[in-house]
């Protein structure tokens, strides 16, 4: 019953859609009142319905309703509640609702706070927001029906994929997706500003924070995603280059972009035409994200739930909203008229610089993912695209936006001065030599490239703190004048710092792990020692051991270092029943220096274990510095420029006190 | 998908359509991957005879595994090893296929050690008619082995028809590998 009206609240919830991608984009453009009202309450019931809808499939997973063949397909009784739960989107028609829940509640999130847009503005923006609601409401209703039964209903379900029964992963697709989806509503505006024709600075303004929100989610989800890589698959590794993998990363680096163009167009009234292409192609690559995952058209480890007949009207549904949006700005565009001129060397010129490169960074990506695919429709022959291909491209590209990224910020706007820039960078030039020289003198027979790639993270840490410290004239005059400009200054600019300084942390716990790591395979007795690194790793013994829904193999090591106890790793090989498959927990001892990770693998049959040890010196930055990069993000969320009413009610105040406030000055 | 536009607007209308075309490729590359199968790789040994070999047997066993053997008969030829997983997986099925006797599976033993497989055959069964031990997986490249497990069929000529990569679970056996044995017996030809 619950479920039928869940089903019934989908259907409810595609005919609200439909009215709402029509009705408001009519009023709008025939100046109806009436209709462009429409939008809002539209936006709100249909928000509600998917809610309605969405709860009533996670109740039957939480109650293992095995009468829904979903439930049955996925779920088990004997699964933890936790998982029970993420067990609503560990599949293909759970998270196209999961999808479909996160774009209605962004309509929503627009039609209950964006009460600072124009009236007709808001309704074009919801009314695309709707057609693309049309466009997955239909998908999930015609082809990919989450409230099937099955009657008559088994005992029990088929249970999860162990893989996903994980809590990092249980919250990996719902962030993921937040960001995927989040970058619909950039794609809403520039579509809306594509039609109204006109793109300006409060534009800007208005698209920045829904994107910024988008990226904090998207790279939180990638980050949770890799960690879950890490210690889930057991190889060691955090990130493969696999298609999914670059199915998230795709939008992310378009979504960097615009971020930066974004400021541009908001600043300095430039780069429109170049932000709405961003904008479009930002939410585009999200959808073909989804595409790739659900399709099945790329080999890939994640390739968990996929269907090719379904694929085709994912497919039919992308060239629509991609092709329609790219013919609108292929004859809109030219009436957006580009506003003030810039030298290259200068903010905005940096701004491009960055823009250039992670686009073109982007599209290697794509050309690497989509390759085989390629290759096997005019050939005929497989293969797969792997990491050397885009260590080789991606990297390279990469390294002079981060390069540029210490200077950049320094940079005035119109025209700058590099010299005078890198003049005040003094410190970070001197951090960063420093830095290449303690690298060469404590690890001198490493591989050569960790020394510019250890000297680049701390050129990025240390150009972020500089520029934050002259921000607020900090050692430059006395204490009680800097926490005075502290207060004052702009938290987005803050946002600037900790995100450009969390991305230098990236960098070197990348080149400090893949540098230095020490890998070890090997079969072991009980009581047997293995030296990894500067390490002991005695194995214990393996014992079995019965967990809720699996049994397992638990490996014991004492490890340590100079005949002192460092740690106890307990490893885990997992064989679950439903279905039938094998996991492996590796053990990781995260310390100051970088962490032990142990995997116990298969018995060899006469007592002896295949193990697997590696030490990975400073690896968790690249997951603080992840966190580091979101909290900048966030930071940036709450500057009262993007605050509900806060731009207006400060120009108000200056009116009142008599001074001329230049919004594109602040 | 680049420059068009920044700062000033598109040069030209060819620019501005460039956006549109590079998606509308994809879209028919994507379109065509629908109908393509990434994960099934051919194997350039379909329909050729099996190459020449001549593998001992494992110790304490009877019976090796040579060309001439898979001759004369429709056959299943599986390699396995010891250390592989995977294998034990399938391995109940290969139990059943011989308790049940519709055809005969030999072994290809590949990259193992003798008292290691024998070990592994003593406790979880042997279903093998005839194992071959390759011991430095020589044989293994001739047939264009590349992971373990993975299972070829054999026609009464001693040409290899079809090849299963990964273990053969239930559902490959009943939509796969049991009708093309059916259509060989019958006389027929089999693709799978």
């Amino acid at each position: 019953m619950i479920a039928e009206l869940g089903h019934y609240a989908l259907v409810l919830a595609l005919s609200v859609a439909l009215v709402q991608a029509t009705v408001p984009m009519i009023g709008a453009w025939r100046g109806i009142p009436g209709w462009i009202g429409s939008a809002r309450p539209a936006a709100i019931v249909q928000c509600l319905l998917v809610i309605v809808a969405f709860g009533a499939l996670t109740y039957g997973y939480v109650t293992s309703d095995f009468s829904l063949l979903n439930v049955a397909s996925n779920s088990h009784s004997a699964k933890p509640l936790l998982y029970k739960i993420s067990g609503v989107w560990g599949n293909h028609e759970g998270s196209l609702l999961l999808w479909l829940l996160i774009l209605v509640l962004f309509s929503g999130a627009v039609a209950v706070f964006g009460g600072n847009l124009p009236a007709p503005f808001r309704a074009r923006v919801l009314a695309v927001q709707a057609m693309i609601a049309v466009g997955f409401t239909s998908f999930v209703l015609f082809t990919s029906n989450p409230f099937e039964r099955l009657l008559p209903a088994p005992m029990d379900g088929r249970g999860l994929n162990p893989l996903l029964q994980d809590p990092g992963l249980a919250f990996h697709p719902p962030f993921l997706y937040l960001g995927y989806v989040g970058f619909s509503m950039a794609f809403s505006f520039a579509v809306a500003a594509l039609i109204e024709g006109r793109v300006d600075a409060a534009w800007a303004r208005w698209v920045r924070p829904w994107t910024l929100a988008a990226w904090c989610f998207l790279t939180l989800g990638i980050g949770l995603g890799s960690w879950w890589a890490y210690y889930e698959l057991g190889w060691g590794g955090w990130w493969f280059w696999d298609p999914v993998e670059n199915a998230s990363f795709m939008p992310w680096l378009a979504g960097t972009a615009l971020l930066h163009s974004a400021i541009v167009v908001e600043k300095r009234d430039s780069l429109k035409n170049w932000t709405v292409l961003l904008a479009i192609l930002t939410f585009s690559l999200s959808l073909l994200g989804t595409f790739l995952v659900r399709s099945g058209v790329l080999t890939s480890v994640h390739a968990f739930a996929t269907d090719p007949a379904r694929g085709v009207f994912i497919l039919a549904f992308l060239v629509a909203v991609i092709a329609g949006s790219l013919t609108l700005y292929a004859v809109r565009a030219p009436a957006m008229k580009g506003g003030g001129l810039f030298a290259p060397v200068s903010r905005e010129g940096g701004l491009v610089f960055n823009n250039l490169l992670l686009s073109t960074a982007c599209a290697t990506v794509l050309l690497g993912t989509l390759y085989p695919l390629f290759l096997d429709a005019v050939t005929g022959e497989k293969i797969t695209v792997g990491p050397p291909y885009f260590n080789m491209t991606f990297g390279p590209l990469m390294v002079p936006v981060f390069i540029a990224m210490a200077v950049g910020p320094m940079l005035p706007w119109k025209r700058g001065d590099l010299l005078g820039a890198l003049q005040r960078l003094k410190f970070t030039v001197l951090a960063t030599l420093v830095a290449m020289f303690l690298t060469l003198a404590l690890a001198f027979d490493g591989p050569w490239l960790a020394i510019p790639g250890i000297a680049l993270g701390v050129w990025m840490i240390a150009a972020s703190l500089e520029e934050g410290a002259s921000r607020i004239r900090l050692f430059r005059g006395p204490i009680a004048e800097s926490l005075r400009r502290l207060s004052r200054s702009s938290r987005s600019a803050w946002g600037t710092t900790f995100a450009h300084a969390g991305a230098g942390m990236v960098i070197i716990g990348i080149v400090a792990s893949s540098a230095w790591q020490v890998e070890k395979l090997q079969v072991m007795r009980q009581g047997e020692s293995q030296a990894v690194g500067a390490y002991q790793f005695r194995f214990e013994g393996a014992v079995p051991l019965d967990g809720p829904n699996y049994a397992a193999v638990r490996g014991t090591f004492h490890v340590s270092r100079d005949g002192k106890a460092v740690a106890v790793l307990q490893p885990e090989s997992r064989r679950y029943e439903n279905p039938p498959m094998e996991t492996t927990e590796a053990a990781i001892r995260t310390g100051w220096g970088g962490d032990l990770y142990a995997v116990v693998g298969d018995p060899t049959g006469d007592g002896a274990w295949s193990t697997r040890f590696y030490t990975k010196p400073m690896i968790h930055w690249i997951w603080i510095g992840a966190f580091v990069m979101v909290f900048g993000g966030a930071l940036s969320l709450t500057d009262r420029r993007f605050r509900i009413g806060a731009p207006a009610r400060a120009r108000n105040a200056a009116r009142r006190a008599g001074i001329a406030v230049s919004t594109a000055s602040k | 998908m680049g420059e068009p536009g920044l700062g000033q607007q598109p040069r030209s209308t060819w620019l501005r359509l460039l956006p549109l075309a590079v998606a509308l490729v994809i879209g028919g590359f994507l379109f065509v991957g629908l109908g393509l199968r990434p994960k099934e790789i051919p194997s350039v040994m379909l329909g050729k005879a099996v190459p020449a070999f001549d593998l001992p047997a494992l110790p304490g066993r009877p019976k090796g595994l040579k060309t001439a053997d898979l001759n004369g008969q429709v056959s299943l030829v599986n390699v396995f090893a010891s250390w592989c997983v995977s294998c034990r997986a399938e391995h109940p099925l290969f139990m059943k296929l011989k308790g049940q006797g519709i055809v005969p599976v030999h072994g290809l033993n590949y990259k193992d050690e003798g008292p290691a497989a024998m070990d592994w055959l003593r406790r979880y069964g042997d279903p093998y008619d005839r194992v071959g031990a390759d011991l430095n997986g020589r044989v293994g490249i001739d047939w264009g082995v590349y992971g373990v497990p993975e299972t070829f069929l054999i026609n009464a000529e001693g040409r290899i028809v079809c090849k299963h990569i990964g273990p053969v679970m239930e559902s490959d056996l009943k939509e796969k590998l049991l009708p093309a044995i059916a259509a060989l017996r019958n006389g027929g030809t089999a693709k799978c």
